[in-house]
This record gives structure tokens, C-alpha cells and sequence, in this order.
């Protein structure tokens, strides 16, 4: 049954949000080349020789950022600001009376274009090593196919904690203020900045209680090859997952009953 | 003998509203103290509607027919009161339920924008999960009795209105819904397409025996689908039962102009007891009681020479307007 709702519905609302994607295929060009903050950061670093206090090489580090940029362009999410979008607008209206959660449409959406970015990101990474030849390298196959796992989970707790933010529609017109609350944290403590290693010992004694580690710093360690435990991290991964989801269910059920259907 | 497919048991609703005072002084106290207060929009209203019965809710804007629909369909939750349609308490939104029902509302729209509407009646298709062959056969049965053929393959953003509109529809009717939920379906249309639109609704209704709620402002929508009308003023029931009673209730007198052939036969006419609305020489309007036109008509011919008669029927635009001007209309 579980196999069938994936094949049927979200395989065909998959296929249906990439055709539209593809249709905004020059904006999601620009989305990805908006993703280079890694970059200014590892230029950042070498310049200042700050990674020698960190005992990472110049080539680990550049590898460090060119994967925090991959994993960035695989797992960021803005499910808040469409739901809250067509929340204001009244579109939530007829997805809510249609025997599927709204969200797996925004799921769908992300999936989409994700794909979408992929051939952009390839393009950035091959320039990248151009200018960077000394870095380059090969992850073997089961680092890669555990960073492609870690990296979705990393898109399912952004994903998840952005539609607990959505679900404050329900309460709050403007739930993306709150997103933005969010967005402090998740730039800084994600590790999209720099490596957590590089943190003070008092900032990772708890830093690693949180879920923001989780999202860039260990799957873009895991892929550059950097000393990462792999199976903590992919443990807390899904704890974080387990712990939201019926979070997300909860707020989602409660706030449904408080939809007003304004704007329709 | 029909079943009841819709009960509906002293249902209430009521929105917690916030409200500001004008200026810089109001907007300061709405800034650290806002004042909410709770408003009741449905007032213990109480309904049945049977199964293939096409039933327009009528009634002022804001009176409360939309949020009457989005409640029987489930979008949102009552504050008090009890709903059932077709055995499910809606808001609980339960798959069986939703497979069962559709919504549309004019302006609305659920498909999606870039693309050509035959791409989101196959992710309907997969979300209501019908198969492929099955989707097809319906895309092609709904396609024709709604008159599009070209356009299902054209992005929606380049449809006109119309178009749209009748894609919404097959989007929406795909699932072969057994309630439909029609909010202002025919909303910005031109008549042509409002006319199309209300036979296709005659047809879906004969062929399939759906039960329809609708609402519409436009009288002709009512009139020609609705035998049944649910009047609805400031969130309460004001009159429920048939259109052509109400109208009687409504407009209870006829006007008859008389053309005399003299303009004395008129003054006669004019001093002989009935309700006369305006002479013109030797034309004079009168206003007859619905009931007794046949025996006063009678009395006219028999006594004036007359040489030309005409029964006004005021339009039912006008008639319709009374009650949703006034806002406590006496039935």
C-alpha cells in the first residue's frame, strides 16, 4: 500500500513539479549560483591561514566548502514561504479537500527542483576545480551514497522544522518571521560558515545537542572525506527526524482546525 | 424514498476578529494591546439536504453562505453544532470522504499555473487514485460534455477565463464526486459561458444524481438549477424551501397595464377600487393580488372596453435583491 502510494502519487506529483520546474529552469540557474556563500568562505579562510589552527589543510578545507555548497544545494528548503503564500492567497483551500496532505505537494516541489539544480551545482563544482585543480578528488561509493543519504536527511529536518513553522500560519499570518528566527542559528551553527571544528570547545560541548551540526558540517565532512563519525551522525540525523515528525503531526492536526480559509 | 445526504444540526461558527482604531494613536494601542473580539457568522442553523437534490444558498455578502459550504465540505471546523455528510463528520477530512465530495470555487484555482491543464488532471488522477485508462476515459467524457478539447493542452496562464474556469471544473469533477460544493462557479464569466456551464451542471446532476450546494449571485444560476433555496441572513436561516414559493412570498402582487380604448374608460378604471400605480391618458397600470388575477381580470373585460392588456412579471433580480438588501427580511 506504502509502495503504491509512493509509485501513484508522489512518484506523478514528482514527475508534474519537475515539468513545471523546468519551466522556471533560468531562475533555479540563479538560485544555484545564489548558493556560492561556501565559497566567499573558504576564500575567507585560506587568506587568513585561519584553518592552520584547526590542523585542516588548505585542500581539505576547499574540499570542506565545496561540499557544504553541494549539500546546501541539496537540502535547502522554503516550504514556509510558499504555504505561507498560499495560505494568505487561499490556494491551501482546495489541496486541504483533496484525499492528500498539502505538503507532500511542497515536498514534491523541492524534490523537483533539487533535480533541477543538479546540472547548475555540477557546472559551479567543475569550475571550482578549474581554479582549484589541487582538490580534486574521487569520494569512493559507499562515502558517496552515504553522503546522498545523509544529505536527504539533512532537506527532512530542514524540511521538517520549516513546515512546524508553516503549520503557525494557522495562528499567525506571518509565520515566516518566525522562519527567520531560524535562519541565524541554522547560518552559523550549521557549519555553512565554517567547519564546527573550528568552534570554540564550550560552543561544541553543545552545539552538537541541536540539530543545525546535522545539516551541512557532517554530510559535507562525510563527503570531503574529513574525520567525521559516521554512525553518530546519521544516528542523530534520524533521532532528529523521529523527534519532529510527530511534532509536525500534532501542530499540523491542531492547526487545521483553527483554518479560517481567508482569501477564498 | 431519498435519503438525506447532508444533516445539519444547530451549527454555529464563530472567528476571534481583531479590530483597530484609526490613526497613530489607534495603531500604537493595537501595537501592544490588540483587541480581539469573537464574532458569530453562523447562528444555530439547522438542514437536510437529500441525496440529487441541486439546493442554492442565498443571502447578502458576509451573510454566511461560503463559510456554510467550507464547513459541510470540511475546511473548516465548526465552533458548535453537528454536521454529517454522507455519514462522515467532514472535518475530519477522512480519505473516503474526500474521494466523495468536490469544491469549486470561482477564482479559485487549483491547477497549476505553467503548465497545461491535462498535467494537473493526471496528478489528480494519481491523487484520487484512478488509473491511467480510467483517467483518460474521464478527461475525454468531461472534456466533451464541458466543451474543451485544444485548450487542455495549452499552459493555463494563456487560458481566458472562461477556459479556466471550465478546467477548474473537469479538475475538480474528475473523481466523479457524488456532493458538489459550488462557490460563485460561474463568478467573471461572460453569459455564454455561464450558460454552458449551468447546463453542464443540469446534465452532471441528471447523469450521475450528484447533490449540489451552490451559491451565486446571479439570479439565473439560481432560478435555472435550484428548485430549493436556503436564505441566509447575518448567519441565520431565513427561509428554507422552494424558489417558486419564495418568489410568490416575495412578490406577491402582479402589475397590469391596461390599455383602454378611451381615455374615460381609463378614469372609470382608475375610480373603480383597484391599486393603480400610474394612468397615462388612456394606458393605466394597476397592481393585482397574485391570487385573485384570474377573478379581476374577469371583472376588467367584462366591464371596460379594453383594447390591450399586459401582465408584468417584475425580474426576479429585483425580486431576489429585496432580501438581500433588507437585512431582516420577514418571510
Amino acid at each position: 500500500m506504502i509502495s503504491n502510494f509512493i509509485n501513484r502519487k508522489i512518484f506523478t506529483l514528482f514527475k508534474v513539479q519537475y515539468s513545471n520546474m523546468l519551466e522556471y529552469r533560468v531562475e533555479i540557474a540563479l538560485w544555484a549560483i545564489s548558493g556560492i556563500i561556501p565559497f566567499f568562505m573558504l576564500n575567507i579562510w585560506t587568506n587568513n591561514n585561519l584553518n592552520e589552527s584547526i590542523n585542516i589543510s588548505d585542500i581539505m578545507l576547499s574540499r570542506y566548502f565545496l561540499c557544504a555548497f553541494f549539500v546546501r544545494q541539496f537540502s535547502v528548503v522554503w516550504v514556509v514561504f510558499s504555504f505561507e503564500e498560499d495560505s494568505l492567497m487561499g490556494k491551501v483551500s482546495p489541496y486541504l479537500i483533496q484525499p492528500l496532505n498539502p505538503f507532500f505537494r511542497y515536498f514534491a516541489q523541492h524534490l523537483a527542483e533539487q533535480i533541477t539544480r543538479f546540472p547548475f551545482a555540477l557546472i559551479i563544482a567543475f569550475f571550482f576545480f578549474i581554479f582549484n585543480p589541487e582538490s580534486i578528488w574521487f569520494p569512493n561509493l559507499g562515502i558517496l551514497l552515504l553522503s546522498i543519504i545523509s544529505t536527504f536527511l539533512s532537506f527532512l529536518i530542514q524540511f521538517l522544522i520549516q513546515s512546524i513553522v508553516a503549520c503557525l500560519c494557522f495562528w499567525t499570518e506571518k509565520a515566516s518571521s518566525i522562519e527567520r528566527l531560524l535562519f541565524i542559528p541554522t547560518l552559523f551553527l550549521s557549519g555553512l560558515l565554517a567547519p564546527v571544528v573550528s568552534f570554540p570547545a564550550y560552543v561544541k560541548s553543545w552545539i552538537y545537542l541541536t540539530p543545525f551540526p546535522y545539516l551541512i558540517d557532517f554530510p559535507a565532512n562525510l563527503l570531503s572525506g574529513n574525520e567525521t563519525n559516521i554512525s553518530g551522525g546519521l544516528s542523530m540525523q534520524i533521532l532528529w527526524i523521529f523527534l519532529l515528525f510527530p511534532l509536525f503531526k500534532k501542530i499540523w492536526s491542531e492547526g487545521t482546525k483553527k483554518y479560517t480559509a481567508m482569501g477564498s | 424514498m431519498v435519503q438525506n445526504i447532508i444533516e445539519v444540526r444547530n451549527l454555529s461558527k464563530s472567528f476571534d476578529i481583531s479590530s483597530k482604531e484609526p490613526g497613530l494613536k489607534g495603531t500604537i494601542k493595537h501595537f501592544f494591546r490588540r483587541q480581539t473580539k469573537s464574532i458569530k457568522v453562523i447562528k444555530d442553523i439547522s438542514f437536510e439536504i437529500k441525496e440529487g437534490e441541486i439546493v442554492g444558498f442565498l443571502g447578502a455578502n458576509g451573510a454566511g453562505k461560503t463559510t456554510i459550504l467550507k464547513m459541510l465540505c470540511g475546511l473548516i471546523y465548526p465552533s458548535e453544532g453537528s454536521i454529517s455528510v454522507s455519514g462522515y463528520l467532514p472535518f475530519r477530512r477522512k480519505e473516503n470522504f474526500l474521494k466523495n465530495i468536490t469544491l469549486i470555487m470561482g477564482q479559485k484555482q487549483q491547477l497549476i499555473w505553467d503548465l497545461p491543464p491535462i498535467e494537473s488532471f493526471y496528478l489528480n488522477a494519481s491523487i484520487y487514485d484512478l488509473d491511467k485508462f480510467e483517467a483518460k476515459k474521464r478527461i475525454k467524457k468531461l472534456s466533451e460534455m464541458l466543451e474543451i478539447d485544444e485548450e487542455l493542452f495549452i499552459p493555463v496562464r494563456k487560458l481566458s477565463l472562461g477556459q479556466r474556469m471550465k478546467s477548474e471544473l473537469l479538475a475538480a469533477l474528475m473523481h466523479e464526486p457524488n456532493i458538489l460544493f459550488l462557490d460563485e462557479p460561474t463568478l467573471g464569466l461572460d453569459i455564454n459561458a455561464q450558460r454552458n456551464l449551468r447546463k453542464f451542471l443540469q446534465k452532471y446532476n441528471k447523469e450521475t444524481n450528484a447533490t449540489i450546494c451552490l451559491t451565486s449571485h446571479y439570479m439565473k444560476d439560481i432560478t435555472s438549477l435550484c428548485k430549493r433555496v436556503i436564505c441566509v441572513q447575518e448567519g441565520a436561516i431565513s427561509y428554507d424551501g422552494k424558489l417558486d414559493l419564495l418568489l410568490k412570498r416575495l412578490s406577491p402582487v402582479k402589475e397590469i397595464l391596461i390599455v383602454c380604448r378611451s381615455e374615460d374608460d381609463a378614469i372609470k378604471l382608475e375610480n373603480f377600487g383597484f391599486t393603480v400605480k400610474n394612468k397615462i391618458k388612456n394606458e393605466i397600470t394597476i397592481k393585482i393580488e397574485n391570487d385573485s388575477i384570474t377573478s379581476s381580470l374577469k371583472t376588467i373585460l367584462n366591464n371596460f372596453d379594453i383594447e390591450d392588456l399586459f401582465i408584468n412579471e417584475p425580474p426576479i433580480d429585483e425580486i431576489i435583491g429585496k432580501i438581500l438588501i433588507k437585512k431582516n427580511y420577514d418571510f
